[in-house]
């Protein structure tokens, strides 16, 4: 079983994933028998997706702070949701989801 | 999970938690107290008068996307009756600026305002490029900060405005104070947190974000599909407020009210008077005419400096005073043109342009 998901990252995290904004995905449905959620999606992007500076995405076991996550829930309203208000990494992730990542640590 | 609901209307669905309240609002709510927000800032603080020509400091990035947006909108909707308009610095570093410029002049499309750049080149005679080609990477930050705030007087002066706003949030000012605390800059410890600043030979200057979440700016502008670069400067960073930046988020990541309280704390420090005392009086510089806390402002010493060849010396004390015993005459020497605040509309109109 497998999940396809689009990952959009913006303000500058792009950078980090091969300069490339937008992905579609397929990655597993589970892990360790549980369903895959956001906390496995990060994980996974940077075992498989990451091409630089692993710090400046993930810390002390999520995104570093000043990442934010929205998640474009596929029977959402197309418009992304703040992933604190999900559950954040506890979030289950359904086929069809887009995840955003947007730094707000860069420019001014 | 049920969706929740919005804790302000009670009707739409909440898309986003406000960090300063921990609220669950929905996508209108958020627009309108975000908005709302920096309309009561701007008022508490009585900012601006029906009638003047405020130039907005604009880099294309985020913030200052987020507050030509939402200036023209407060300015449309509550008829503040101001006439605005863009200003953005060309420091001239190829990759970067050139890039972010871009998405000013689709701004000035967009939010059909009047834009006026003003390049380091024109002004100084030297590119953040060319700098950074003599003296490398090292404090090359010092020289673009210096460079821009004055840049920024000059630009308006050019636009004969009345006031300058800055996109500079409540993540950029807490950062700020700790910066200050840090290296115990007692005197711009004192003024980091006004919202507005004015001295008798410079134009005033504020920041309507001054307790704006970076956060909610980044998600307003998202929400919003604002059109903003954001990329790093190409050239080191400024390393010690990267440092301040990482505690700070670290810390809002604990608590999210850290930031508003840093800020709180920033504004309570009362500076004695005999520390005060010991501060430098404000003066003219006597090459340029721009404020200074010396006989030659910062600009001038860190130019001169550039153009001897001796351009580190410029940045300590030491160094400067080095400078000024084996000083020569500035002939063939390019310097700063005189600074002059906008007196008059047609008066400056004229004369510089």
């Amino acid at each position: 079983m497998s999940l396809n998901i689009s990952v959009v990252f913006q303000g500058g995290l792009d950078n980090l994933f091969s300069k490339k904004p937008s992905h579609k995905l397929t990655i597993p449905a589970t892990s360790d028998g549980k369903p895959a959620n956001l906390t496995y999606l990060i994980f996974w992007l940077r075992d498989n997706l990451l091409s630089e500076r692993e710090e400046l995405f993930i810390q002390d076991g999520t995104v570093r702070p000043g990442i934010l996550v929205l998640v474009n829930e596929v029977e959402g309203s197309g418009d992304g949701t703040d992933w604190e208000l999900l559950g954040e990494g506890d979030y289950e992730l359904k086929s069809g989801d887009e995840i955003i990542f947007i730094s707000t640590l860069h420019g001014g | 999970m049920p969706p929740k609901l919005c804790a302000l209307c009670n009707e739409a669905r909440a898309i986003l938690k406000r960090p300063k309240t921990g609220q669950q609002i929905c996508r209108d709510c958020f627009f309108y107290v975000f908005e709302t927000e920096v309309h009561n800032t701007i008022m508490e603080a009585r900012l601006f008068k029906r009638g003047d020509r405020v130039a907005i400091g604009a880099s294309g990035g985020k913030d200052s996307t987020v507050l030509a947006y939402v200036m023209k909108a407060l300015n449309d909707r509550y008829d503040y009756g101001l006439e605005l308009f863009l200003l953005s610095i060309d420091e001239g570093i190829t990759g970067y600026r050139d890039d972010s410029l871009e998405t000013v002049k689709r701004n000035q499309q967009q939010y059909d305002m009047p834009l006026k750049i003003l390049s380091y080149d024109e002004l100084y005679g030297w590119t953040m490029d060319a700098i950074v080609a003599q003296i490398g990477k090292k404090n090359n930050c010092t020289f673009c900060g210096v460079f821009r705030r004055q840049a920024l007087d000059r630009g308006a002066a050019m636009l004969n405005v009345d006031h300058i706003v800055t996109g500079h949030n409540a993540d950029d000012i807490a950062e700020t104070v700790l910066m200050n605390i840090m290296r115990g800059d007692i005197a711009r410890l004192g003024r980091c947190t006004l919202i507005c600043t004015q001295g008798e030979d410079t134009i005033k200057r504020s920041k309507p974000f001054k307790y704006t979440y970076e956060k909610e700016i980044v998600m307003y502008a998202y929400f919003k599909k604002l059109d903003y670069f954001s990329t790093e400067c190409i050239y080191s960073p400024d390393a010690y407020r990267g440092h301040a930046r990482v505690f700070l988020k670290d810390l809002e990541a604990a608590r999210p009210s850290a930031i508003i309280d840093i800020i709180h704390s920033g504004e309570a420090f009362e500076v004695k008077d005999e520390v005060k005392a010991t501060q430098k009086i404000q003066q003219t510089c006597k090459r340029c005419g721009y404020m200074s806390s010396n006989e030659l402002c910062k600009a001038c010493t860190l130019l001169e400096g550039l153009e001897r060849g001796l351009a580190t010396a410029a940045i300590t004390d030491r160094g400067r005073k080095k400078l000024e015993e084996s000083a020569t005459s500035t002939e063939n020497m390019r310097t700063i043109p005189f600074f002059q605040m906008p007196a008059g509309q047609a008066a400056t109109a004229t004369a510089i342009s």
